[in-house]
């Protein structure tokens, strides 16, 4: 019998990922070859999407991407025994491109079968939640704090800080939550994780708890998610029936219960005060801070507030010790980070790497150049609340300090590509769209401010008055940088402040060429 | 909403409202879980649920009808038999999801967020379905798909329509 992975990651569904799977099977039977098909997650290289691996004598050996009309001619070169195609990669974790990097928060995702609970185990789950069962919460929060995590859902705070500020707060119900509303346009690791192991984040989840002494958690995905959500219940459901959840964590006396909730096509329900609103079932509208959620969250008691790729991390830090994970990175941005490659590339999908290589190098080594082949103009990093960098910023190192010194983000690790087409005045008016359309309506600035942001772009791309409405757009940039409640309205100046550094010409078109574009 | 879509909705019935309602009214936060409960059940909020959620939650229709309102996937009205989401993210936007976005208003002849007034299909639009790096993507009737460009759109919207003749 040989064992052949085909992707149930929903962007290999995406691209026919469950025919081609259909399409092994039925040929297989045909043949008269003995098949097991197994559902993985995704390892990430989406343009070999849907990415088949055979197991073979010699490892699992990679074919993509695999259109269903494929697969005879696969059966025809013996790939169950690796034979050569010219769509074969050899084996798959000597694929140059997965090779370079430094999976440590995704070491699992595309290998295992995500609801494997053997898989999980022999591949190094539960390592981290068994050496923290065995100690105290102080312990913990200390061992997290030395690994200098911070915080992968975009604002980078310290995670053991974070943990030490619930823990300290008085006894009463205390709550773990996890942000898995992944909304920024251009990332796709949260998804990912939940797809293809599904049981880090619960494991994570559980040792926030014993960190913090809450019993009880939440994990907030987006609708727009519907196959993580599917594969977390399953996840859930499943850590419940093996005792890993419940009243007797592992056999230990710690208690832990989870539930799974769905959004519903907020975008700032990702903002954790809103999150938190909406766990409470209500309106996703932002709250004040202080106080911050770690004193007051969740139906008003201390809660912790996490990112899927946090919780991630957090098992790495503990299965190897702070050390290992410190000893990754650059400055005070330590241990690796997920970037996504998205948009207009050649190579996008999932590059974890410790942070310090340049956008440049990541663009080059990894991405490989746009997927047009047209020169790239701009790349946005850290999401739709991120800056446009233009070729002249390529080398910049990926280092939390450096880019907000420059006027950008690394957020949640999304580095969108465009190519020489992109028209960047549109894509400056689409970020103040983008926020008006988005906007909670709590805060003057953001509500009223994006939609005025809309209309002064407008105006000066017609070239009606132009300098007079740059002058006027960057104060209501600071105006809403300065007066907004939360990073909506705050960080939406970005993009529109990087397109006018960066690329000034984009804006004043009609006083250059008479309205016409270059 | 996550839901089936292939699983048919159910005609209003107050009895069946309040059976909903009544499944996640225990759950802690208990709105938001109810609504996409009825939304599940009926394929849309109808009005007449608004006054039995507030009762059996004893919030106001006023709270209701806030939260209702608030998120984008909750409908007031029944959707289309078809529903086409198309991204406008980013991500998609740098891969031609601009001209897809125009291709579909145009081609299926209903702006963003309405109905045909046949009922035979909803366009909405959405932004980002993590599926960044095969854009631009759309889904019909919750079915994810990648690299959509002009021609595969109207194939997709072909193949769903129960009659293929929506496009």
């Amino acid at each position: 019998m040989t064992l052949v992975y085909v992707p149930a990651d929903c962007s290999a569904r995406s691209v026919g990922a469950d025919q081609v799977a259909a399409a092994i099977a039925t040929e297989a039977t045909h043949r008269g070859e003995v098949v097991q098909i197994v559902r993985n997650g995704s390892r990430g290289m989406m343009w070999l999407e849907p990415l088949v691996e055979v197991v073979t004598a010699g490892g699992r050996v990679a074919y993509g991407p695999v259109a269903p009309g494929d697969v005879a001619g696969l059966f025809d070169a013996d790939f169950l025994h690796g034979g050569g195609h010219e769509l074969a990669h050899g084996p798959t974790d000597q694929i140059p491109w997965l090779a370079e990097q430094d999976r440590l928060t995704f070491g699992r995702v595309g290998v295992i079968d995500p609801l494997s609970t053997e898989d999980y185990e022999a591949h190094g789950g539960l390592v981290a939640l068994r050496r923290a069962v065995t100690m105290t919460s102080e312990q913990i929060c200390a061992e997290v704090t030395e690994s200098g995590l911070r915080g992968r859902g975009g604002a980078s705070f310290p995670v053991g800080t974070k943990w030490r500020t619930v823990l300290d707060e008085p006894d009463g119900p205390k709550f773990v939550t996890c942000n898995a509303d992944e909304g920024d346009s251009g990332t796709f690791a949260d998804r990912m994780i939940m797809e293809g192991d599904p049981f880090m984040v619960i494991e994570g989840m559980i040792i926030a708890g014993i960190a913090v002494g809450g019993l009880e958690g939440f994990v907030y995905i987006r609708s727009e998610y519907p196959d993580a959500v599917a594969t977390m219940r399953s996840a859930v459901t499943i850590a419940y029936q093996r005792g890993w959840l419940g009243p007797r964590v592992l056999g230990t006396d710690h208690r832990f219960d989870l539930e799974i909730r769905v959004g519903a096509g907020a975008y700032i329900c990702g903002e954790e005060t809103a999150m938190l609103e909406s766990l409470e079932g209500k309106r996703g509208v932002v709250r004040a801070k202080p106080p911050v959620p770690a004193v007051a969250g969740l139906f008003g008691r201390p809660t912790v507030v996490n990112n899927v790729l946090s919780l991630a991390s957090v098992l790495v830090v503990l299965a190897h010790g702070a050390e290992f994970y410190r000893d990754f990175g650059v400055g005070r941005s330590r241990g690796t980070q997920v970037f996504q490659l998205a948009g207009n590339v050649a190579r996008g999908g999932i590059v974890e790497t410790a942070f310090g290589m340049t956008l440049g190098q990541m663009l080059e080594r990894f991405a490989g150049g746009s997927a047009s082949g047209r020169p790239i103009r701009a790349v946005q990093v850290g999401g739709p609340l991120g800056a446009y960098l233009p070729p002249a910023q390529f080398d910049l190192p990926l280092d939390y300090e450096v880019f907000a010194q420059e006027g950008a983000m690394i957020g949640h690790g999304g580095i969108v590509v465009f190519d020489d087409t992109v028209d960047m005045a549109a894509q400056a008016r689409f970020a103040m769209e983008f926020c008006a359309a988005e906007s909670c309506g709590k805060c003057t600035p953001c509500r009223v401010g994006a939609v005025r942001g809309v209309e002064l772009i407008d105006r000066i791309v017609a070239g009606r008055d132009a300098a007079a409405g740059v002058v006027l757009l960057e104060d209501l940039l600071e105006v809403m940088t300065d007066g907004s409640l939360c990073a909506m309205g705050g960080l939406t100046p970005m993009p529109v402040r990087s397109v006018l550094r960066h690329f000034p010409e984009a804006l004043d078109r009609s006083e250059r060429s008479g309205g016409a574009r270059p | 909403m996550v839901s089936d879509p292939s699983v048919r909705h159910l005609p209003w019935s107050p009895e069946l409202a309040l059976e909903t309602i009544g499944a996640h009214s225990a759950r802690r936060g208990p709105l938001l879980p109810v609504l996409q409960a009825l939304q599940e059940t009926f394929g849309f909020v109808d009005q007449r649920a608004v006054p039995l959620v507030a009762k059996a939650l004893n919030v106001s229709r006023a709270d209701v009808h806030g939260v209702l309102t608030f998120y984008s996937d909750l409908r007031s009205s029944p959707p289309g038999a078809v529903v086409v989401r198309v991204c406008r993210g980013e991500a998609c936007q740098a891969v031609g999801g601009r001209a897809l976005a125009e291709h579909a208003t145009r081609s299926l002849g209903v702006d963003f967020g309405q109905t045909r007034p046949d009922g035979s299909l909803t366009l909405d639009e959405v932004f980002c379905l993590g599926n960044c790096a095969l854009g631009p993507t759309v889904t019909v009737d919750g079915h994810l798909h990648g690299r959509v460009h002009t021609a595969e759109l109207d194939r997709l919207v072909q193949d769903s329509a129960p009659g293929g003749e929506l496009a």
